[in-house]
């Protein structure tokens, strides 16, 4: 009798399971299908060459998506030097300390801080204190303020990934500690750092809370660092709430969704790749 | 090849720290309310002055009207009257907008007193039972606190009275359309330029919300939508306010639904 | 050389503290921004407070902070057995080909802006709240299942993480002695991986708190106390995302207030998590 039940609570349990888990990924692609299946056909190419016109009814979303370029491109500049220095001075320069794990500590908090707060953050000081005004610089840096933490553990883990021979080779040939890490340990962590970078990309190009705050919702086409710019995903926040146009929404919508896809796809297989490459 | 990252880091904290915001062309500022058309105006200008640059934000009445004082915008934007002490500012009238509150279009009332508008918005009248409709509890929607249209409706129709409590808030006109036009049991308040086929405007004790009603002093919850200025307009900012107050520019935001100042209207 | 050496040291030494620069300049603003009017009020007001009504210049929080607390709540809910059900799923009981499709769909679905999510919540949620449960719809039981997918990828990858590195004699010495494998996984592995499941949960409460787009577009905004999962809310950062745009004065440093008192709410919840995996992993 007992062994029974044991198997009567195992096959529940595998149906349950099996149930929440079908149900969990049919509800996720279902939000994705929901946007693309409404918002793929509104994507024609002068849609996406296209100024917006007429308060966003008609047009296209050219100056969104510059606009979502610049900023992460901004984001990417700040924070590529500072994650990975930081991670190659953990790494390469000390063993744990007291300092390292306070660096480690803040970087871990610093991950945890939720947007609304940044962007708080960066209306303050960015926009107000620095005086850079709502504009691509405050959004970019504020974002990269926001990107640093991911920058910082993904060089880590790739700098650890490397085995301890490269470097004692590179030292045996009388390299300096710089020159190694310059010759041998960056190279090799590269695609590590790489995906580190695009997953930071991936949460740019999504952030909205923190870059209304900093970089404005200007439609215009940005005509330098200090212009406001809207992003394609504050065009789509403003879309979808205002009911303007919900074609409109669902296109910027399927292109968010689409640009978000293309950018992890590729950190995934540079991952793969990358990893296959160590193993 | 780190250094040569590093240069843009080092070069950029001075470069940027006290650094004005070099831009060619005007900020307008403002209220959201005003925005949209703003912009609208602000296309059209630009269209016409190719090498001008209008700068359009949002961030409130009261946002704008300080905005302009520091300087930090050219024109700042307003959907009320000045305050006593923001007086010494220049402000015109470049149109005039009402206040509709709306239903749902499914929703069988057409009119409402201005003292049963206040008693609902209160939360004194909780049930469409009350008013005449099969019974159902009333769905509030406002604009959230600071906002120009907010403060206009707080003025025109509660007086003294609070908005309850229980209402929803949603942070723009068009959300509250959204909302209302998707609960039938909905009701809020917006600027008549944005009522379209999705929601329902309601009569004021008797009166229709129309621009000739407007226009008559008939219907009365009508607030003044303001370019601010810091002292006389000049430059390109004069230039876009004579634009904006040309009978081209007021016959394209009496097409998107708000009342001209020019006289006569032309429709 | 050596020189250069130094001075590349000291640089990275100077970098490194880049982190904590940031994260010691957000506390600095926030704080003096938002504290001078906790003070002003009373901090037991600002907190305990019932109203907010910033036009009278009542700064109460503490529907805020109630309704921060049950959205989390609700989202948890739903989170942590369909998150778990999905870990087992993945690690235990998926044919490893389903594996290697649902893992980085995982991941892709994190990646997904939560503005996209609170648009489908809004379009087919909040209207099947609506007419099947009564109330606005725009509710905090609409929220929290939004909330509760959102937070569904943090929860799966590091809980899939604790229970891979479980030592394989835990599942062989318990198979070994003849449990079945649900008992196994039930009473042997989830109760080993316990503290790193719990560190996940964790931090996806502490993105659930953090979350603010796709809230303010569910949860519809109301400033009372909310009575009911039906009910219309307002969470501490909706509160300040919806009336940052225009506050000023006095209203805007309440709004940065709020932002303290959140900052501190999830400084603590990541502390406890940083805490927690810290244990776990010496």
């Amino acid at each position: 009798m007992v062994y029974r039940t044991r198997y009567i609570t195992q096959g529940i349990a595998k149906v349950l399971i099996w149930l929440a888990a079908l149900s969990t990924i049919g509800v996720m692609v279902l939000i994705l299908f929901q946007v693309l299946a409404e918002g793929l056909p509104v994507l024609h190419l002068r849609f996406f060459l296209d100024s917006p016109k007429s308060m966003g009814r008609e047009g296209g979303i050219l100056p969104t998506i510059v606009g979502t370029f610049a900023l992460t491109v901004v984001a990417i500049l700040f924070a590529t030097p500072l994650g990975v220095g930081t991670a190659i001075f953990l790494r390469e320069y000390t063993r744990e300390s007291r300092i390292s794990r306070l660096i480690r500590f803040g970087t871990d908090c610093l991950a945890g801080v939720p947007s609304i707060i940044f962007g708080l953050f960066g209306f303050v000081f960015f926009v107000i204190y620095l005086n850079m005004g709502w504009s691509i610089l405050s959004g970019g840096l504020t974002l990269a303020a926001m990107i640093l933490p991911t920058i910082i553990s993904t060089a880590e883990e790739a700098i650890k990934a490397i085995p301890p021979s490269y470097r004692e080779v590179s030292y045996s040939l009388g390299g300096t500690r710089w020159q190694t890490v310059m010759h041998t340990i960056l190279p090799s962590a590269l695609p590590g750092i790489c995906t580190g970078i695009l997953l930071s990309v991936g949460r740019s190009i999504g952030e909205t809370a923190a870059v209304i705050l900093t970089a404005g919702s200007s439609l215009l086409m940005p005509t330098s660092l200090f212009s406001p710019i809207r992003t394609m995903s504050v065009h789509f926040y403003i879309l979808a709430r205002e009911g303007i146009s919900l074609k409109m929404a669902y296109g910027t919508g399927a292109a968010l969704i689409l640009l978000v896809l293309l950018v992890n796809t590729v950190a995934n297989w540079l991952l793969n790749r990358y990893i296959r490459r160590r193993a | 090849m780190l250094l040569l990252w590093l240069l843009p880091l080092l070069l950029a904290i001075p470069l940027v720290s006290g650094c004005q915001r070099e831009r060619a062309g005007i900020t307008v500022a403002g209220s959201t309310s005003v925005e949209p058309f703003a912009e609208l105006l602000a296309e059209e200008y630009m269209s016409r002055h190719p090498h001008s640059h209008i700068y359009v934000q949002g961030g409130g009445s009261t946002a704008g009207i300080e905005a302009v004082r520091t300087r930090a915008a050219n024109i700042g934007t307003s959907s009320r009257s000045l305050l006593p002490d923001e007086k010494d500012l220049y402000a015109i009238t470049i149109a005039k907008d009402a206040i509709a509150i709306i239903v749902n279009p499914k929703n069988p009332i057409r009119d409402l007193s201005l003292d049963h508008v206040r008693q609902v918005f209160s939360g004194k009248i909780k049930d469409w039972g009350e008013l005449g409709d099969p019974p159902h509890p009333i769905v509030l929607v406002s604009r959230e606190e600071g906002s120009g249209t907010r403060e206009s409706f707080q003025k025109f129709v509660m007086g003294q009275e609070e908005i309850s409590l229980e209402s929803l808030v949603q942070d723009s006109n068009g959300a509250i359309r959204q909302v209302v036009s998707n609960d039938p049991y909905a009701i809020g308040y917006i600027s008549l330029g944005l009522v379209n086929e999705q929601v329902k405007a309601l009569k004021i004790s008797g009166v229709e919300p129309t621009v000739t009603n407007i226009e008559r002093n008939k219907y009365t919850l009508v607030r003044p939508f303001l370019f601010v200025f810091n002292g006389e307009p000049e430059g390109e900012a004069k230039s876009f306010l004579e634009f904006v107050l040309s009978p081209a520019a007021q016959a394209l935001l009496s097409k998107e639904g708000l009342v001209s100042v020019l006289k006569p209207s032309g429709r | 050389m050596e020189i250069r050496e130094k001075v590349i040291e000291k640089l990275l030494l100077l970098i490194a503290f880049s982190s904590i620069a940031v994260l010691a300049l957000i506390t600095f603003f926030i704080f003096e921004q938002g504290l001078p009017l906790i003070w002003k009020i009373g901090p037991k007001a600002f907190i305990l407070g019932q109203k907010w009504i910033p036009s009278k210049g009542l700064f109460g929080i503490f529907p805020m902070i109630v309704s921060s607390f049950l959205v989390t709540i609700g989202a948890l809910a739903l989170g942590i057995p369909l998150g778990l059900a999905c870990t087992i799923f993945l690690c235990e009981w998926s044919p490893p080909a389903v594996g290697t499709v649902l893992r980085p769909a995982i991941q892709l679905l994190a990646a997904i802006p939560s503005v996209i999510y609170g648009f489908w919540g809004l379009i087919v949620l909040v209207p099947l709240v609506r007419n099947y449960l009564g109330g606005p719809g725009l509710s905090i039981l609409s929220g929290s299942v939004i909330l509760g997918f959102m937070i569904l990828p943090t929860i799966i990858s590091i809980s899939e993480d604790s229970l891979k590195a479980l030592p394989p004699t835990y599942k062989a010495g318990a198979l070994a002695m003849g449990a079945t494998h649900w008992q196994t996984i039930w009473r042997v592995m989830i109760p080993a991986a316990r503290s790193g499941i719990v560190a996940s949960i964790i931090l996806g409460m502490g993105r659930a708190i953090g979350e603010t787009m796709a809230m303010i577009m569910i949860l519809g905004n109301a400033v009372k106390m909310p009575s009911s999962f039906l009910d219309s809310a307002r969470t501490l950062t909706t509160n300040i995302g919806i009336e940052m745009g225009y506050a000023s004065g006095a209203h805007r440093e309440a709004l940065f207030a709020t932002g303290v008192i959140l900052f501190v709410i999830i400084m603590l919840l990541n502390s406890l998590a940083i805490f927690l995996s810290r244990r776990r992993s010496s």
